[in-house]
């Protein structure tokens, strides 16, 4: 007997490697991935049961390799049966290899993972691919994740494969002048599935939140594989030590609880511990980014005991550096917080006033909520009130606009 | 993001239609259904809402329950039914649901769903 997350665990770390080998042999993604899907079904059945077979890997493959060909079989007497182009099978494609014959050399998470975030699929389903493919979940699984039918999830996965298989898209690493663009995408994708994840609240949200541990995961993966890369190092940490706050992000009753008002004796130290740890030595690679320059502001947040005690000239600093290298209207909002505890509120407000004209952000909640913090900064109690309220009608979020509606209501009663 | 499309028509709306009309919106509903649907965009679990006057409205006012007939036909447009897109953006909703051929003939309304999730701010 083995218990389910026992068996749920190492089910998704080695469906990658099953994938892959399957893959290499058959030169058919579209096709292995469906036969490594069914396995992780048929596995995720029998092994609570009846015990973990004594080689889990040989298992898979075999049982991934006789749907594969049963599928080859079929297309093949397909084409036949058509008179098209003769199947082009390997020669013995149609003999079940060894359990556990052939084990790559290299892992090949990595190439799935290029694969299902290739710039060509859309976001939603390179989501959905990465999580299936690299990450081992059901599409059951991924669906109640996302809150969406299983039959929509199914359909995003085969779209991409579909679109995959149309661009002959090859199975090996991209070559090297496009790589850090490419690395760039994953670590995009797997950025999305965290907060995706971290953001849920709780109750009926909580499959949702499983979404931050597979992110990390997938994270950690990547990071082992290439331990070198300070960007992905950098996320790695910044999703360690966003997800440290977790306990303290929502009040008793799931309201969210500002940075400022958490109470930080609930942050997860280990996490912060490992997460600064991450980030001190990513900061010393280069070139930087993004990911290593946030990390590095939440590892500052981090180290401070109560939320008067942080060291907002560094955070300004950071964000300075930030702003430089990676600009974007949600890195000025920040930035304006910052500059607004370090040289007063008026000086943030200046900073946001610049975001106005922005397309990017124009009528976007965050913008208005950061103006209305910082007017309730300036004591300006009328001015904090209405922009919370404005904030409030235009976030879809129902916990944000619950929190924003109850900073306006503050302002109003106190002023009673 | 998910996104509500509520689907507005006239009473009698469809009965006033041409056949050619009827059978052009029925082909191209199943177009639009199909093709969204194969994208991951369009979410099964569509509605089509009966006739307003077969449903009744509820209302209790300080403790006393009143339920009356209808909504009746006075209205000039009545919800028709709905269903779910989730989508990139409204801008990607909003050029889903203007192939929705209800659009021709009567009106869409595109509307953002709530989340349960949310960031601290």
């Amino acid at each position: 007997m083995s218990t389910h997350s026992e068996v749920e665990d190492l089910l998704r770390q080695l469906a990658p490697q099953v994938l892959g080998t399957l893959v290499r042999r058959y030169d058919r993604f579209d096709l292995s991935e469906d036969a490594v899907q069914e396995a992780l079904l048929a596995a995720s059945v029998q092994w609570p049961e009846r015990g973990i077979p004594a080689n889990p890997r040989g298992w898979l493959l075999t049982v991934a390799s006789r749907r594969l060909i049963d599928e080859l079989r079929s297309d093949h007497a397909r084409r036949r049966r058509e008179d098209t182009a003769t199947a082009q099978l390997p020669r013995d494609a149609l003999v079940a290899p060894p359990p556990d014959g052939e084990r790559p050399a290299t892992d090949d998470t990595l190439i799935l993972l290029f694969l299902s975030c290739h710039p060509a699929l859309t976001p939603a389903s390179q989501l959905a691919l990465t999580l299936r493919a690299v990450g081992g979940l059901t599409t059951s699984e991924i669906a109640r994740a996302f809150l969406v039918p299983e039959a929509t999830i199914a359909q995003r996965i085969s779209r991409a494969k579909q679109r995959i298989k149309a661009s002959g898209i090859a199975f090996r690493l991209p070559p090297e002048p496009e790589r850090a663009d490419r690395l760039r995408v994953v670590l995009h994708v797997l950025y999305l599935i965290f907060n995706e994840g971290y953001t849920a609240t709780s109750g009926p949200d909580l499959q949702r939140g499983d979404l931050t541990r597979e992110a990390i995961r997938l994270t950690r993966d990547v990071h082992r594989l290439l331990p070198d890369d300070g960007e992905v190092a950098g996320l790695l940490s910044l999703m360690l030590l966003t997800d440290a706050r977790r306990p303290a992000r929502t009040g008793l009753d799931g309201a969210l609880v500002s940075l400022q008002d958490q109470d930080r004796s609930l942050w997860t130290k280990e996490l912060i511990r490992e997460g600064i740890a991450l980030v001190t030595d990513a900061l010393t690679r280069r070139p930087l980014g993004p990911y290593q320059l946030q990390a590095a502001i939440a590892a500052v947040h981090a180290e401070a005991a109560r939320a008067a005690d942080t060291d907002w000239p560094q955070i300004l600093a950071l964000y300075e550096l930030l702003e430089r290298i990676s600009p974007n209207p949600m890195v000025t909002l920040n930035h304006a917080v910052a500059v607004a505890m370090v040289h007063g509120p008026q000086a943030g407000l200046d900073l946001l006033n610049t975001l106005d004209g922005d397309d990017r952000i124009a009528g976007h909640h965050r913008l208005d909520a950061v103006r209305a913090h910082l007017l309730e900064m300036a004591d300006d109690r009328a001015g904090a009130r209405a922009t919370y309220l404005t904030a409030a009608r235009l976030t879809t979020s129902l916990p944000e606009r619950r929190y924003l509606e109850a900073r306006a209501a503050k302002l109003r009663d106190d002023h009673r | 993001m998910k996104y509500v499309a509520l689907v507005y028509t006239n009473p009698g709306a469809f009965e006033a239609l041409s056949e050619a009309e009827r059978d052009e919106l029925m082909r191209d509903a199943d177009a639009y259904h199909k093709e969204f649907t194969e994208s991951g965009e369009l979410l099964s679990g569509g509605v089509a809402l009966a006739d307003p006057s077969t449903g009744k409205t509820l209302r209790v006012r300080n403790g006393v329950p009143a339920v009356t007939d209808g909504p009746f036909a006075e209205a000039k447009e009545q919800l028709a039914g709905f269903y779910v897109l989730d989508c990139e953006s409204l801008e990607r909703a909003t050029e889903i649901a203007a192939h929705d051929p209800a659009v021709r003939f009567w009106a869409v309304e595109v509307r953002p769903i709530m989340d349960t999730a949310g960031a601290e701010m």
